[in-house]
C-alpha cells in the first residue's frame, strides 16, 4: 500500500513537471521592456501621490510642490510614451 | 510510513536538482517550456515536502517511537500541542521544516511572477532550487528525519521542558519563515545581476516577500524574547546570545533594505547598495541557520554540533559570499545610479544615513557575536562576550536609528525648504523637549544619559507619527468631508505602505523606550527567605507566604506563593515554581525525579505581575538539598528491592515491581509533603523593572503596522488593462480615475 502511494505521487509529479515540455506552450521568454516600463510607471505614480500627500500634510510648500509635481509628471509622461512605443513594438510581430 | 517519507524526500531532492538544471537550460536557450517545467518542479517539491512533514507529525502525535527523532524528542506524557511542535525541536525535523517553508514560499513567489520579469525568473528559480537542493540533500544524506529503530523504546525521552511554552509553537516557524522568505529577494537579486536587468522591477515583484520576511523575523525575535523572559528564569528578555543575534542581524539589514529600495524605486539610486544589502541579508539568514545548527558558539538555543553539517554550511556560505561579491563587481557599471542626491536633508538622505547606521549596528553585532571564534583562532582561547560588551556600541547606534525614524516621516522626498522645517518639526520637537524637561524631574533618570536620550527621541518619534496621522486625516477630511474615524480608515487604506510604516516606527520607538527603561532602571536582588519573611525592593514588600509542592508521574514541582504589597496595601499574590522532569536513570529510582542543575530536565515558572508602569518578576530556586540524604537512602533500598524482584519468575516479578513502584510514588509524595510541612530557607530572584510591557505593546504595534504595509492595495490586482496614453506634457491625464483621490 505504501509503495502504491509513492507511485501515485511520483506519477502526479512526473505528469505535472513534464506538462509544459509535452505541450510546448509557454509564455515567451526574453526581455520584457513593457513590464519594466510598467514598473517604472507605477513607481512614478506612487511618487506623484506621495508628493501630493506631502503638500496636503504640510511638508512641501506650494511652490516646491508645483515644481516637483511638474518634474514628476514630465518624467511620468516620458515613461508613458516609452511604454506606448514598447507596446506598439510588441504588437507589430503579430500584425498580419 | 517512514519509507514513504524517506522516498518523498529523495524525490524532492531529485525534483530540486532537475528544477535547477531545467531553469538554467531554459534560460540559456532551451526555451521557456523548460523554465515552466522547472517551476512546476518547485510546486512538486513543496507538495512532497508537505506530505513528508505530515507523515512525520503524525508519528509525533501518535508517539511512534520507532522513529528515532520521535523517541528522542517526544514522549507519551508530552502534551498533544507540544508533540506537534516537537518536530522542529530536533535537528532533522527542523531541517524538514526549512525545506517545506523554502519550497512553499519559493512556489508562491514563482507562481506570482510567472508572467513577470521573464528574463530574471529562470535564474532566480535556479538559485532557489540550488538552495532547496542543498537543504534537501542534508536531510536525505546526513540528517534523515525518517530514520527508524527496529527495537523502539517503550517511552520517549520527551520534549525539553524549556520548550514547553506556547511561544515555541510559533517562534521557530516564524524565524524559519523569515529566513526562507528572504531567499526570494536574494534569488531575484542574483537573477537581476546575472541578466543585467537592474531596474526596480525585480525589487517591486519581491518587495512583499522582503516585507513578509522582515515581519516574520521580527515576530520570531520578539516571541523568542518573550519566551526568554517568561521561561528561562534569569529575568531578562535579551542576552545577546549568538542565536538571538543570528536572527537580529538579517532583520536589521532587511530593515535597511526595505527602506533603501524605496529610493531605487523612486529615484533609480542606490542600485549597488540595494543589491549588496539583499545579498548580505540572504547570506546572514544562512549564517543564522548555521549558528543554530552548528553549535560552534555556545548557546542554549543551538542544536548539538554536527561536523558534517558544519562543513556543508561553511561551504554554502563561502559560495554565497564569493558569488555575491563577484556579481556586484561584475555588474558595477550597470549598477550606476540614475540620479543624484539633491540634499542630505531629504527623505532619501535620511534613509541613506539610517541605512548606514543599521549596517554599522549589524557589523558591531556580527563582530562581537563571532569574537569568541576570532579570539580562539588567534590566541587559542575562546573569549566569552557578554551583554556589557554590546551595550556601549549598540545603544548609541539604536538611539541614532530611533532619531532618524522620527525625522524620516516628516520630511519629503528630494528636498525640504527651510520654511517648512519649522512647521513640520515644531510639534515633535516641542513634545521631545517637554518630555526631556518632565523626565529631568524624575529621580535618577538623568543619571542614565543614554536611556534619557532614548526616552526623548522615542517621544519625538511617537509625536511625529501622531502628527502625520492627524494631518493626513485632516487633509482627507478637507477633500471628502468624512468624519475623523472614517477619514482615518480611508487614509490608511489608500496609503498602506506609508501609514503602516509610520505605525512600525512608533512601535519600535515604544519598544525601545521599554528596553531602555527596563535595563537602566531595573531593581533586582536574590533573597533567601523562610515562610513569613519579607524583603523590600523598589518600594514593594515581597513576602514569602508559603511553600507549595506537587508530584505527578511527569513532573515534580516545588513552588512558593509570594504576597506583593506597597505601602501596606496588598497588590497581588504571585506563584512561582520550579519543575523537575524525571530522567530515565534506572539506577536512581527516586533520585531521578529530583535531579537538578546542569543537564537536568527542569523548568522555571515565573511569578509575574505585569503592568503598564512596572513588572514584578519572581522566580524560585528551591533548595532540595535537605531531602538528599532521604533520596539517596531510598535509591539504595528501592534499587536493592527492584534488583531482587527482577530475579523472580515473570508473573511474580511484575506484581512485585508494581508494588515497589507504588511504594516509590508514596515516598516521592512524602518527600514533597516534607518540603511543605518542614520548609527551610528558599532562594528567590526578585526583579522590579519599569516599562517592560511597553516592549511587548510596541512590538504588537509594529507587527500591526507591518501587516498594514504588507496588505495589498485595494484594486492593486485590477490595474490591467491600462488606459492607452496620449497626453501633452506637462499635464498628466492618464492616471486611472481611482487614483485621482490621492489622500
Amino acid at each position: 500500500m505504501q509503495y502504491v502511494i509513492v507511485l501515485i505521487v511520483l506519477a502526479v509529479v512526473v505528469y505535472t513537471i513534464s506538462a509544459p515540455l509535452r505541450a510546448q506552450r509557454s509564455a515567451a521568454g526574453g526581455p520584457d521592456p513593457v513590464a519594466e516600463l510598467e514598473a517604472a510607471r507605477d513607481a512614478k505614480y506612487r511618487e506623484i501621490r506621495d508628493a501630493e500627500l506631502d503638500v496636503r500634510t504640510g511638508k512641501l510648500s506650494d511652490e516646491d510642490y508645483e515644481s516637483l509635481d511638474t518634474t514628476l509628471r514630465t518624467e511620468a509622461i516620458e515613461i508613458l510614451n516609452k511604454l506606448d512605443q514598447a507596446r506598439e513594438g510588441e504588437e507589430l510581430p503579430s500584425a498580419p | 510510513m517512514a519509507a514513504v517519507g524517506r522516498l518523498l524526500l529523495i524525490f524532492g531532492l531529485i525534483a530540486a536538482v532537475y528544477g535547477f538544471v531545467a531553469s538554467v537550460y531554459g534560460a540559456r536557450g532551451g526555451g521557456p517550456a523548460w523554465v515552466d517545467s522547472g517551476r512546476r518542479a518547485m510546486y512538486s517539491m513543496a507538495g512532497m515536502s508537505a506530505i513528508a512533514f505530515v507523515i512525520l507529525d503524525i508519528a509525533f502525535l501518535s508517539s511512534d517511537f520507532s522513529y528515532n527523532i520521535v523517541a528522542t524528542g517526544s514522549s507519551t506524557t508530552t502534551p498533544t500541542l507540544y508533540r506537534m511542535a516537537a518536530i522542529w525541536a530536533t535537528q532533522q525535523g527542523s531541517l524538514l521544516l526549512w525545506v517545506l517553508l523554502l519550497s512553499g514560499w519559493s512556489s508562491l513567489a514563482l507562481f506570482l511572477t510567472r508572467h513577470k520579469v521573464r528574463e530574471i525568473v529562470p535564474y532566480a528559480q535556479a538559485v532557489l532550487f540550488a538552495l532547496a537542493a542543498f537543504f534537501a540533500a542534508l536531510i536525505v544524506f546526513f540528517a534523515n528525519p525518517f530514520a527508524t529503530s527496529s527495537t523502539p523504546p517503550a517511552e520517549g525521552a520527551g520534549l525539553d521542558p524549556l520548550l514547553r511554552h506556547t511561544t515555541m509553537m510559533i517562534h521557530p516557524p516564524m524565524l524559519y519563515s523569515g529566513y526562507t522568505l528572504l531567499m526570494v529577494p536574494f534569488a531575484f537579486a542574483i537573477g537581476a545581476l546575472v541578466t543585467g536587468r537592474l531596474s526596480a522591477e525585480w525589487i517591486q515583484v519581491t518587495r512583499r516577500f522582503a516585507l513578509a520576511a522582515w515581519l516574520c523575523l521580527g515576530i520570531g525575535v520578539i516571541l523568542g524574547a518573550r519566551w526568554s523572559y517568561t521561561e528561562l528564569g534569569w529575568g531578562g528578555y535579551w542576552a545577546w546570545d549568538p542565536v538571538e543575534n543570528a536572527a537580529l542581524m538579517p532583520w536589521l539589514v532587511a530593515t535597511a533594505y526595505i527602506h533603501s529600495i524605496m529610493i531605487q524605486e523612486k529615484r533609480g539610486m542606490l542600485k549597488v547598495w540595494n543589491a549588496s544589502l539583499i545579498l548580505l541579508t540572504g547570506t546572514l539568514a544562512i549564517v543564522g541557520d548555521f549558528l543554530v545548527r552548528s553549535g560552534i558558539l555556545s548557546s542554549i538555543h543551538a542544536f548539538v554540533s554536527d561536523p558534517t553539517l558544519n562543513t556543508a554550511f561553511v561551504a554554502l556560505i563561502a559560495v554565497m559570499v564569493i558569488g555575491s561579491v563577484w556579481l556586484v563587481i561584475w555588474r558595477r557599471e550597470a549598477l550606476r545610479t540614475e540620479a543624484q542626491l539633491d540634499t542630505l536633508f531629504s527623505r532619501e538622505g535620511v534613509f541613506l544615513v539610517q541605512n548606514l547606521v543599521l549596517v554599522a549596528l549589524t557589523a558591531v553585532i556580527f563582530w562581537l557575536t563571532f569574537f569568541p571564534l576570532i579570539s580562539e583562532a588567534i590566541t587559542g582561547t575562546q573569549v566569552s562576550v557578554g551583554p556589557s560588551a554590546f551595550r556601549p556600541f549598540v545603544v548609541p547606534l539604536a538611539i541614532a536609528v530611533v532619531a532618524l525614524a522620527g525625522i524620516g516621516p516628516i520630511i519629503p522626498w528630494r528636498r525640504m525648504t527651510p520654511a517648512k522645517v519649522r512647521r513640520t518639526f515644531a510639534f515633535p520637537v516641542l513634545a521631545a523637549v517637554v518630555a526631556a524637561i518632565a523626565l529631568a524631574f524624575v529621580s535618577g533618570v538623568t543619571n542614565h544619559l543614554l536611556a534619557y536620550a532614548m526616552f526623548i527621541f522615542g517621544t519625538f518619534v511617537v509625536a511625529t507619527v501622531a502628527q502625520e496621522f492627524f494631518r493626513g486625516v485632516r487633509a482627507r477630511q478637507a477633500m471628502t468631508s468624512e468624519r475623523a474615524p472614517v477619514a482615518l480608515v480611508g487614509l490608511v487604506r489608500r496609503n498602506r505602505r506609508r501609514y503602516g510604516g509610520y505605525l512600525v516606527h512608533a512601535g519600535v520607538a515604544i519598544a525601545l523606550i521599554g528596553v531602555a527603561a527596563s535595563t537602566s532602571f531595573q531593581h533586582s536582588r536574590t533573597a533567601n527567605l523562610l515562610p513569613g519573611q519579607s524583603v523590600h525592593l523598589d518600594g514593594y514588600d515581597i513576602r514569602y507566604v508559603k511553600p507549595t509542592a506537587s508530584a505527578t508521574p511527569q513532573k515534580i514541582s516545588f513552588g512558593a506563593n509570594l504576597a506583593i504589597s506597597r505601602n501596606g496595601k496588598h497588590i497581588e499574590t504571585l506563584h512561582t515554581e520550579y519543575g523537575l522532569y524525571p530522567s530515565q536513570d534506572p539506577m536512581h529510582q527516586i533520585g531521578r525525579f529530583f535531579e537538578s542543575g546542569d543537564g537536568a530536565s527542569a523548568e522555571s515558572r515565573i511569578g509575574l505581575d505585569a503592568g503598564l508602569t512596572h513588572d514584578i518578576w519572581t522566580v524560585i530556586s528551591p533548595n532540595i538539598q535537605p531531602l538528599q540524604s532521604t533520596i539517596n537512602r531510598g535509591d539504595v533500598v528501592l534499587g536493592r528491592a527492584i534488583n531482587k524482584a527482577l530475579t523472580l519468575p515473570a508473573a511474580q516479578r511484575n506484581q512485585e515491581l508494581s508494588t515497589l513502584y507504588q511504594y516509590r510514588d508514596v515516598i516521592i509524595r512524602a518527600l514533597t509533603q516534607r518540603y511543605i510541612n518542614h520548609p527551610w530557607s528558599t532562594s528567590f530572584l526578585l526583579i522590579v523593572s519599569p516599562l517592560v510591557t511597553w516592549l511587548w505593546l510596541g512590538a504588537i504595534l509594529a507587527v500591526l503596522g507591518g501587516l498594514i504595509a504588507l496588505w495589498p492595495m485595494p484594486g492593486a490586482g485590477r490595474r490591467r488593462p491600462r488606459p492607452r496614453v496620449v497626453a501633452p506634457a506637462p499635464e498628466l491625464k492618464t492616471e486611472p480615475a481611482s487614483e485621482r483621490v490621492l489622500v
